[in-house]
């Protein structure tokens, strides 16, 4: 439904985006994933007609997106924007307008808005008089007041509080439900998988690696956990097919490669002292990123 | 949505919040004020006679009425009173009540005055005290009649022919073309700052990028020059309408429409020069990322405004016809603000006026071109100044 196709961007010697490709189906809540600077704001600004890209393209529903197309994309920037000294009413119905709503739509659209993501007592504040919370949750209000076909959202659980974070996953879902590609950044890596279907991980301007959460898991094999309060440190280094992930509390965080045999694992925990767990999870997305991006 | 109706939206937001500002409807109440100021200080000077209070006394009551007369040949009036006593007359002129304490003979006049002799009322006087002289003079002169000689004296002037007709309305022209330089100046001036402080409120605030989202770079910057634009000119509209009916109902002004056609020229010129000055306040608003930041980047713009402005007034004033006024009139940066006032003042030509709208939209236009192109560019940069040679650098944002 939407294509992000080779998008490439560089700016003087560095590559920003080198080669992003990436698909978002109809009703598909996609996650994107990376560091600071890995090129996710960039890639997004493209999306949204904001940059113009050196090479690649973007398309919705098989055609190149053009200004037309975009009117109908709900767009969330990494660095939040309004008016600081228009009403919040006022700000979203002009903003709903510009997006090519009438007058008359754009007014149910922002008092529905207001009213669902919790504004009601500040329809007429100045956005400069609102906590950034509130601020925060008129952005959101801001990328979808306009009934967008495409949500493109940079990091748009940063600032929230719990409450806005339950509502705002809902409101994902929903969008989703009915029918919206849904593409959004985050750091909270736990919430990414939670919510997502699929996953993106960029890192340097790359898409590292990317899918359902299922397939970044196959080929990476599983995460034991070893309670074994007596070990000493170092105690699993050197045994084959293991990886150290980390040491907390006496328990000990191991990825075992595919295929490992885990009783010699066993053996060598039993060998140190008494085991009182020994556990095999998913990893989680965190662990994951850290092995795709390389960073322990 | 086609492009012209994504500008009126734009242009609208901008037309309400700077109309529902109480900052529009405080300076158009200032510019108003300021305005009938001007005008009841002109009533003062221009409409009322300029009066000089003369005290006499003792022998000197007796050039009352030839001091009158000459007064009234040179073109000013006095006040005479008789005061009854030298002292009683100083302590009037140190109350600012009397002008001048005139006593002693009519041929040995003693004058005392506060700081200094008015140099029409000393001319007067001289001339009375020399006549008075002349005839004591003549009078020792046994077959000639002194009275007769001072008529044929005073017969013998000068014969003056006047190449143009005088133009009685000359100051009055000139008040107008002072007003409707200062009113252009001020509303340029204020407007395009006011377009560049909105770019970089559009920026510093980042709600630009929710804009580029869905709006072209150049709806959006031509919706805020409209916007602002028609906000500038209701403006000049209501403090120049008052200002000439104000004028016309007290009778400082005696030619209306004068005035009516300075003030529409006054309107075509302001949209013009608008429309010069305030892509390039944007463009260059668009180069800063912070309100601090903004005056400096400014500064350029604003000085070709206020030199505009100082030559104004300066060459109307002094030399309205010379031919320096004139070329400069006609140029883009300074025609907005000079030739409205030669209009008003009756010495610019129709062929000047047809050369100065032909350059001026020519201008218009190249100018357009090229800060629409820094503004795309430079709109979504943050951070430090951007450098003007960045900003034209070729290629996409």
């Amino acid at each position: 439904m939407l294509q992000v196709d080779g998008v490439t961007k560089r700016y003087g010697d560095v590559l920003a985006c080198d080669r992003v490709s990436f698909d978002v189906g109809a009703g598909e809540l996609f996650g994107f994933v990376g560091g600071n600077g890995a090129g996710k704001t960039t890639t997004m600004r493209i999306v949204l007609g904001v940059l113009a890209p050196d090479a690649g393209e973007v398309r919705f529903r098989g055609a190149p997106v053009d200004h037309a197309a975009r009117r109908r994309f709900g767009y969330l920037p990494e660095e939040r924007g309004l008016y600081p000294r228009m009403r919040v009413l006022d700000q979203l119905v002009y903003l709903a307008e510009l997006h090519g709503a009438d007058t008359n739509a754009a007014h149910r659209a922002a008092e529905h808005w207001i009213a669902r993501l919790g504004l009601r007592g500040h329809r007429d504040t100045e956005v400069q008089r609102l906590s950034l919370g509130n601020q925060q949750r008129v952005q959101l209000a801001a990328a979808l007041v306009h009934d967008p076909l495409v949500l493109v959202l940079d990091e748009p659980f940063s600032g929230l509080d719990p409450l806005a974070v339950d509502v705002l996953v809902e409101v994902l879902r929903e969008q989703a439900a009915a029918g919206v590609p849904v593409v959004f950044s985050s750091h909270q890596l736990d919430l990414v998988e939670r919510l997502c279907d699929r996953v993106g991980i960029i890192t340097a301007g790359r898409v590292v690696a990317s899918g359902t959460v299922e397939q970044l898991r196959a080929g990476t094999g599983s995460t034991l956990v070893v309670d074994a309060p007596a070990a000493p440190a170092g105690w699993a280094a050197g045994l084959p097919g293991v990886t150290v992930l980390g040491v907390h509390n006496g328990q000990t965080r191991l990825r075992v490669a595919p295929g490992t045999d885990d009783q010699p694992i066993l053996a060598a925990a039993l060998a140190t002292g008494p085991v009182r767990g020994f556990t095999h999870q998913h990893p989680t997305l965190a662990e994951l990123y850290r092995d795709v991006v390389g960073v322990r | 949505m086609s492009p012209g109706h994504t500008v009126w939206l734009v242009a609208r937001r901008e037309l309400r919040t700077r109309l529902r500002a109480k900052s529009f409807l405080v300076g158009t109440a200032v510019s108003i004020a300021v305005l009938i100021g001007f005008v009841l200080l002109q009533s003062t000077l221009f409409g009322g006679e300029r009066v000089t209070r003369v005290g006499l006394s003792g022998q000197a009551t007796a050039i009352s009425a030839p001091l009158t007369e000459e007064a009234r040949s040179r073109g000013f009036e006095v006040r005479i009173s008789t005061v009854r006593d030298p002292a009683t007359g100083e302590s009037a002129i140190t109350d600012g009540e009397l002008d001048a304490l005139v006593t002693g003979t009519p041929a040995a006049l003693h004058v005392v005055v506060d700081e200094s002799l008015d140099e029409n009322l000393r001319r007067a006087l001289n001339t009375l005290v020399q006549s008075e002289v002349l005839r004591a003079q003549l009078a020792a002169v046994e077959e000639l009649d002194p009275d007769q000689v001072l008529a044929t004296v005073a017969d013998a002037t000068v014969d003056v022919r006047s190449l143009r007709a005088p133009d009685p309305t000359h100051d009055q022209r000139l008040a107008l073309a002072l007003v409707i330089v200062a009113l252009l100046y001020l509303s340029l001036l204020l407007y395009g700052t006011m377009v560049a402080q909105g770019v970089v409120e559009e920026k510093s605030s980042r709600v630009v990028e929710v804009l580029l989202a869905t709006v072209r770079p150049w709806e959006l910057l031509a919706g805020k020059v409209v916007g602002l634009g028609l906000v500038g000119l209701a403006q000049l509209t209501v403090v120049g309408g008052v200002g000439v009916v104000l004028a016309a109902v007290t009778d400082v002004l005696t030619i209306p429409g004068v005035a009516l056609g300075t003030l529409l020229w006054g309107l075509l010129w302001y949209l013009l020069g608008y429309l010069f000055y305030a892509t390039v306040f944007a463009a260059a608003g668009s180069l800063v990322s912070r309100q601090e930041e903004t005056q400096s980047v400014l500064l350029p713009i604003t000085s070709v405004l206020v030199l505009a402005f100082v030559l104004g007034f300066g060459l109307l004033a002094r030399l309205p016809n010379s031919s320096a006024t004139a070329v400069l009139s006609v140029l883009p940066p300074f025609a907005p603000i000079l030739l409205p006032g030669r209009l008003a003042l009756g010495t610019a030509t129709a062929w000047e006026v047809v050369v100065a709208i032909v350059l001026m939209l020519t201008s218009v236009a190249a100018l357009t071109w090229l800060a629409g192109r820094i503004y795309a560019k430079a709109v979504l940069r943050t951070g430090p100044r951007l450098p003007l040679r960045d900003a034209l650098r070729k290629g996409a944002p």
